[in-house]
């Protein structure tokens, strides 16, 4: 018997790169999202307010700041939804205690943030890189964390998709950071039908009530997590606990929870750390870069190569944790590293940190609102 | 969808002021492009302060490759429907570059070298909406397109149209595609033209 | 009382390590007895409810009873609620915010929960007085009064949380205290069960940070204070003014029907997609 195959439906569209990430946290299976127009990230927050009323139980909600957004979007996550929220530069800081608070709940949910000039309120419509740092550490107390980028308009639906499905299998907060170039770039972009894209989604509890421990360690160090509602009556609370959730000072309790906060996220490392390589097989310069700036290099690479020098990009897609191996490699075999990006050297210095002296790292800096263009960054190679 | 031409990075600038809809004629061109033939395009455009009532302009990259950089570097097609745009912006455009103009807004061109349709009065008086003046453009800049074929921009323009302003657009851009075809002569020829002068010589196509 | 107190232990968590740390005299676990009473009247299994809490003592309150607790950060219990709510418009949703918390640092977002009716019932425990971090002035605290951050008297006025909250568009506001626990119960139940959203100030003594400061020798004096300080609001010949003799009306200041903002969303939802069926 011939076994009837459903039609995939994909969607073309010609879109912004803040539309794609709406249609790839859709895609995801997100049906809530809280948010606090601010440019150059307000297109995400309008598509969700035009989508999300006509799903079933897709709950929109405009919040009177970023500090409500926040609290709102992780309210949602531990009654059950896939939450997400999005802003830029001035409304991220004021996000930072809630992206702690996600942290220490292990609430996942998603944060974009699409970088515009700073500090304070800077360049609201230029593109910058300068909040890859506080994407790492803008929140107090030490913490994991995932950071994802997108350098053009299909990878922001793509990186969206994987960003929840991070968010989900470990259970915390992601943040994907994007610029401004990339989130006002039109492309063309396929939406993929639903049945062909992984979506994963969080371990809810097998046992009992009476049995569950919300914050057990388990072998991958991520507790199975019951929704508000579902009958397990449980204590969520910012303040380090115990696996029961309740507060605690001990401090054989208050290290295992600490350390294991750690591990989730440490030994997954091959899995969360993407990056993509271009023509590195032979190169002796390498490119370091992501986001739009990404993209200059591809093209300054090219250009390189025709001119004879053997020229490579790494392009990351995980900025945090900071995809070490990859660069490492590089830092072996490439007689020079050019790092540019829209700041004054927030993740060179990552990468000197794992060059640690071995090879030249050039660095490319422009803090004037312009994207780095190809040619600059040819120069650099050359 | 016939196979896209073999095109390397085609960059369009649509520059002018804020209000002759630029943004969504970027929009419109690269949605064709795109959807309608296949290309690999690129939009940006300028936001901020400089977007609001003053100066306004839609970037578009077109290619049969993906497109790395998402920017203009250097112009093929530069359309200025304001002298501010057109003396700010004409210093981009690559010397075999055109340069397209409103006629009734642009009135001394940095250069000899130009090619000018009357998009404003036009759209006034043979149109009677001075709206329609972006879907105009896109007629004409699809005639200027070699590889551009004009029903499917039609098409695609009909289709990112809501029902209420969909006719009267179609007829801007019948009418700029018209008036485009009659004075401008053939597209390959413009090409060749200008491939051969360099924008820059004395003797030639004006309108 | 002995039935009382065992209605309390069947609502208290078991296998968290007690004691409580709420000081002798202190009115915030009266508040949580009253809290308790009121749900165990209504009915509401605790599997529906949803006690969400901010910093402060007050908001220690939740981690010791049975229900889905959520102790959230100082100030913003109310954002975290609004999502819960949205999140899952069926549950109980139950604010516990101290003054410093609901008014200071997170007054704004007080007064959009009223301004929404989101269906969140907010009881907001007023001390007068930052109780947990050691008695420094709230934006509730008396002018005049004494604290560790005004130790010549505060010069700036205090809110007035009931007027706030009715400017702000709450649609019901009461105000009671620990001292008329029975009166309390009334409140906090008819708050719950209030469509939109629902604000119960109470007030609270704090014998620890504010009592010994301005003049209280203990905590009895708090409570005949609030006994003989306060006036039920129903009794004054007008009760939209205050009573010259500064006592306190307390009691129901606004109690109107308006459908909470998640009914009106999911209202609007199911009118959407039947459009688009
Ligand atoms: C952002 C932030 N700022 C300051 C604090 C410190 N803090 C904890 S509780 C508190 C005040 C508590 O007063 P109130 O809300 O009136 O509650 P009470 O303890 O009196 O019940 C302060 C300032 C904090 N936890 N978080
Ligand atoms: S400090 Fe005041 S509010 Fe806090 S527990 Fe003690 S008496 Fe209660
Ligand atoms: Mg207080």
């Amino acid at each position: 018997m011939a076994v009837q195959r459903k039609k995939r439906k994909r969607r073309e569209l010609f879109a912004l790169g803040n539309e794609a990430v709406a249609e790839g946290a859709l895609l995801a299976g997100c049906s809530f999202y809280a948010g606090y127009p601010i440019t150059p990230s307000t297109e995400i927050m309008e598509v969700m307010a035009n989508r999300l009323p006509l799903i079933e139980d897709g709950v929109f909600i405009q919040m009177e700041d970023e500090i409500a957004s926040m609290g709102a979007t992780i309210g949602a996550s531990l009654a059950g939804r896939k939450a997400m929220t999005a802003t830029s530069g001035p409304g991220f800081a004021l996000m930072q205690e809630h992206i702690g608070y996600a942290c220490m709940v292990e609430a996942p949910l998603v944060v974009v943030n699409v970088m515009r000039g700073g500090p304070s309120t800077g360049l609201p419509t230029s593109p910058a890189q300068a909040d890859v740092q506080m994407a790492r550490w803008g929140t107090h107390g030490d913490h994991p964390i995932i950071v994802l980028s997108a350098s053009d308009v299909q990878e922001c639906l793509e990186m969206t998709v994987t960003a929840f499905n991070f968010a989900e299998k470990y259970r915390t907060p992601v943040i994907l950071l994007l610029d401004e170039v990339t989130a006002h770039t039109r492309e063309k972009i396929t939406v993929p039908d639903p049945d062909e894209v992984e979506i994963l989604s969080r371990v809810t509890p097998t046992v009992p009530p009476e049995w569950f421990k919300p914050y057990a360690d388990t072998a991958r160090g991520v507790p199975a997590m019951a929704p508000i509602g579902s009958g397990y009556r449980t204590h969520v609370t910012g303040l380090t606990h115990d696996v029961m959730g309740y507060p605690t000072q001990r401090p054989d309790e208050v290290k295992d929870a600490m350390l294991r906060l750690f591990r989730k996220i440490d030994q997954y490392y091959g899995d969360i750390q993407m990056s993509d390589e271009y023509m590195l097989d032979d190169a002796e310069v390498a490119v370091v870069a992501y986001g739009s700036v990404a993209r200059s290099a591809h093209l300054a690479v090219e250009q390189a190569r025709e001119r004879g020098a053997k020229a490579g990009l790494l392009t990351l897609k995980t900025l945090f944790p900071f995809p070490r191996p990859a660069v490492e490699k590089l830092t072996h075999r490439c007689h020079t590293v050019v790092v540019p990006e829209m700041n004054m050297g927030q993740m060179s210095r990552e990468v000197k940190r794992v060059n640690n002296g071995r090879t030249k790292v050039r660095t490319i800096n422009r803090v004037d609102g312009q994207i780095i263009t190809p040619s600059e960054i040819l120069k650099a190679i050359l | 969808m016939k196979a896209p031409q073999p095109i390397d990075r085609f960059e369009i600038r649509l520059s002018g002021l804020g209000g002759q809809g630029l943004i969504t004629l970027g929009r419109l061109l690269g949605s064709a492009l795109a959807l309608g033939h296949g290309y690999y395009v690129t939009q940006t455009q300028s936001y901020g302060p400089e977007a609001r009532g003053g100066s306004s302009r839609a970037d578009v990259v077109v290619s049969s490759r993906p497109i790395s950089y998402p920017k203009t570097e250097s112009l093929d097609l530069l359309v200025a429907l304001s002298p501010e745009a057109c003396n700010s912006y004409y210093r981009l455009l690559k010397k075999t570059g055109l340069l397209l103009v409103d006629t009734t807004l642009v009135k001394h061109a940095p250069t000899n070298v130009y090619l000018g349709l009357p998009f404003t009065q036009m759209a006034k008086e043979q149109i009677g909406n001075p709206m329609t003046i972006n879907t105009m453009v896109m007629g004409a800049v699809t005639h200027l397109l070699p590889f551009a074929d004009a029903r499917v921009m039609r098409k695609s323009l009909e289709a990112n149209l809501p029902a209420k302003i969909r006719e009267v657009n179609a007829k801007a851009f019948a009418l700029g595609l018209k008036q485009a075809q009659r004075h401008f002569g053939d597209a390959g020829g413009i090409w060749a033209a200008a491939e051969e002068n360099g924008a820059h010589s004395e003797d030639d196509i004006i309108v | 009382m002995a039935d009382v107190t065992q209605l309390i232990h069947d609502y208290l968590r078991h296998n968290k390590k007690f004691p409580h740390v709420f000081c002798a005299g202190c009115g915030h676990g009266i508040v949580l007895g009253s809290l308790i009473r009121s749900v165990h009247a209504l009915g509401l299994p605790k599997d529906d409810v949803v006690l969400v809490a901010g910093i402060g003592c007050s908001g220690r309150m939740a981690v010791y009873v049975d229900f889905n607790t959520v102790h959230t950060t100082h100030g913003r219990a109310l954002t975290f609620a609004t999502g819960i709510k949205m999140a899952n418009p069926r549950l109980k949703v139950i604010c516990v915010m101290g003054d410093g918390d609901a008014m200071s640092i997170g007054g704004n977002h007080l007064i959009h929960a009223a301004r929404r009716n989101i269906g969140v019932t907010a009881l907001i425990l007023n001390n007068q007085i930052y109780g947990m971090t050691g008695g420094q002035c709230s934006s509730a605290t008396p002018q005049g009064d004494i604290s560790m951050t005004t130790p010549f008297g505060s010069l700036e006025k205090a809110f007035d949380i009931v007027d706030m909250c009715k400017a702000a568009g709450a649609s019901y506001v009461a105000r009671g205290t620990s001292f008329h626990a029975i009166q309390l119960d009334r409140l906090i139940s008819s708050a719950i069960m209030h469509p939109g959203f629902s604000v119960v100030e109470v007030f609270s003594p704090c014998p620890t940070q504010y009592g010994r400061k301005n003049k209280f020798r203990n905590a009895v004096d708090m409570y005949k204070w609030l006994k003989s300080n306060t006036v039920k609001v129903e009794t004054l010949k007008d009760p939209t003014q205050k009573p010259d003799d500064g006592r306190i009306p307390i009691g129901v200041f606004r109690d109107v029907e308006e459908p909470g903002l998640e009914e009106r969303y999911f209202e609007l939802q199911r009118k959407l997609m039947g459009q688009n069926r």
